[in-house]
């Protein structure tokens, strides 16, 4: 549905995004993840026909962005970080307006007015100036815009960013119904945003792409071995360490930093499970075990060890 | 068509919801019909002076034109109006996009661009056509007094429709070269009084470069009209000036499909 290949940008001598390539197939929500500055909007507006890209091309819903970019633009919703509403009109009158101007029929027109401000929670605003809404509404007034003409394709740039976590929430379950029947492309810097609702990941970093899968891929490929956590009751000193040391596929074991003495982060060889070895070491040698558990690694760390990679290498 | 109509329905609501509209034609109608009242009064006090001065002599009243010395001195104050107006009517036009970002949603939808720039100037001119067409109560209020020649007032009016377009396709050029409206306006007013009084140079220019800049300058066309001439030459000075503008606009605006 949507594939880019060696997209770059350039502005001048800035180098705004440089050879980003993925694809994404029909019914993904892919979410697009980098810090501020990453490149995210400008690849965002490369797809979107708004700016042309330097090198490389793309092919959105299988048109060409530059050659047929009239094609690209009937097919697409784009919510772009400012929603581009208008601020002396209605919510309803907006509506209408951006729908003529998608192309919708007018004999469909009104029911799909009705559907969108629906599924948006936006229809009792509907006679309501838009400049008078909350920052929330107007932004589920921006992702109505992207919505009214049922795309191909959906553009979201950064679509919960200023709402209250009770208006993040409704707005994602409004995205997440999306997928199925639209692709999305949601950009994003907000980490349990894209675990919560995308099925597929770029992360992005100084233009380039630093990381690429599902949110489990990108775990797995970034762990090295599991890392467990296990508090022990035992007699003070080195004795319950070197235990642990000695079992079979423990590669490191170390005290947690900054808690109470018997809590231990314990390494193991990609592959083995030593819990259960561990246990009956514990139990052996007549120490308690309080607690054990596997540590994930969260999409924090992945995002992090991703991005500063990116920045040393 | 479908698009073109969209955006010109927008562009007219906007300029009547917000208080815009209102504004410049009260303060449009309030100063011009100043200026009417103003110049009716003058021309009552020539009639008069000129009657007693006739008395005294003992001779015939010299015929006094009303045309001439009214609909003639109207027109010129509201030309000088307009100037001053037109480019807060036209600033908004693309300024305002940019600014709101409202540009993004026009740029990424399936219209294009000579029909969102179509659906702005012929709603600005909608609105200033209704503006200038009201001041026809004006003229009305005079054939109730005397008996002006309606016909140069007819062609007079015809004038401002061209000067109107020209005027707004300059304003629009100037707001799709910036997001500020402010130098949005500034650019559009420098513009339109340096075509206002670029014959002045004339005077100072050889020949071949003196009838150029006759002939660009917006004041010398619009005469012909208030004379009661519609001259080719006034027509097409106005309507290439007014294409060449927009033609302008519609590639500064798609520019951005091109800087790679």
């Amino acid at each position: 549905m949507i594939e880019v290949s060696e997209l770059s940008k350039h502005y001048g001598d800035v180098v705004a995004v440089e050879n980003i390539s993925f694809k994404a197939e029909k019914g993904v929500i892919l979410g697009f993840l980098g810090p501020n500055g990453a490149g995210k909007t400008t690849t965002m507006r490369m797809l979107t026909c708004y700016l042309p890209p330097s090198h490389g091309e793309a092919k959105v819903a299988g048109f060409d962005i530059v050659e047929e970019s009239m094609e690209v633009r009937k097919r697409i919703g784009y919510l772009p970080e400012q929603p581009p509403v208008y601020h002396d009109m209605t919510v309803g009158s907006y509506l209408r307006f951006v729908a003529k101007i998608k192309g919708v029929p007018g004999p469909k027109l009104n029911s799909r007015l009705d559907d969108t401000m629906e599924k948006t929670g936006i229809a009792h605003h509907r006679d309501t100036v838009i400049g008078h809404l909350s920052k929330g509404y107007r932004q589920r007034v921006g992702l109505a815009q992207a919505l009214v003409h049922e795309p191909e394709v959906l553009i979201l740039d950064e679509p919960t960013v200023g709402l209250d976590p009770k208006q993040i929430i409704e707005i994602r379950e409004v995205i997440k119904g999306l997928g199925g029947d639209h692709t999305v492309i949601l950009s994003t810097h907000i980490l349990p945003e894209v675990s919560m609702t995308c099925g597929q990941l770029v992360i992005i970093n100084n233009g380039r792409i630093a990381g690429e899968g599902t949110p489990e891929s990108l775990m797995a490929q970034l762990k090295e071995g599991e890392v467990l956590r296990a508090h022990i009751d035992g007699p003070p000193g080195a004795a319950v360490r070197e235990m642990i040391a000695r079992i079979d596929g423990v590669l490191d074991v170390s005290q947690e930093p900054g808690s109470e003495e018997g809590v231990f982060l314990v390494t193991s060889l990609p592959g083995q499970d030593v819990r259960d070895a561990l246990t009956r070491q514990v139990v052996e040698d007549g120490f308690s075990l309080r607690e054990l558990r596997p540590l994930d690694m969260t999409l924090e760390d992945i995002f992090l060890s991703l991005t500063s990679e990116e920045v040393t290498a | 068509m479908r698009n073109f109509a969209a955006i010109y329905s927008k562009e007219m609501r906007s300029y009547f919801v917000s208080p815009v509209a209102y504004v410049i034609a009260g303060v449009f109608l309030f100063l011009s019909g100043y200026l009417f009242r103003n110049i009716l009064m003058q021309f009552n006090l020539w009639c008069l002076q000129f009657g007693q001065r006739a008395q005294q002599m003992g001779g015939q009243m010299p015929a006094l034109n009303l045309n001439e010395m009214v609909v003639t001195q109207f027109f010129g104050v509201m030309d000088f109006i307009w100037l001053l107006v037109i480019p807060m009517l036209t600033m908004r036009l693309f300024a305002e996009e940019k600014k709101n970002g409202t540009i993004e949603l026009l740029m990424t939808s399936p219209i294009r661009t000579v029909e969102v720039m179509l659906g702005k100037f012929f709603a600005c001119f909608s609105l200033y056509s209704i503006i200038v067409g009201l001041t026809l109560v004006y003229f009305v209020i005079l054939e109730a007094y005397g008996s002006p020649d309606w016909g140069p007032i007819f062609t007079g009016y015809m004038g401002y429709l061209f000067l109107g377009a020209t005027f707004i396709s300059v304003g629009i050029l100037a707001s799709a070269l910036t997001e500020n409206q402010i130098v949005a306006v500034l650019l559009t007013f420098g513009m339109l009084l340096l075509f206002w009084l670029i014959d002045w140079s004339a005077s100072f220019a050889g020949p071949t470069a003196a009838k150029i800049l006759h002939y660009l300058s917006f004041i010398e066309h619009l005469e012909d009209f208030q004379r009661g001439v519609i001259d080719s030459k006034d027509v097409i000075f106005y309507l290439s000036f007014t294409f060449f503008c927009l033609f302008l606009t519609t590639r500064v605006i798609e520019s951005r499909r091109w800087r790679r």
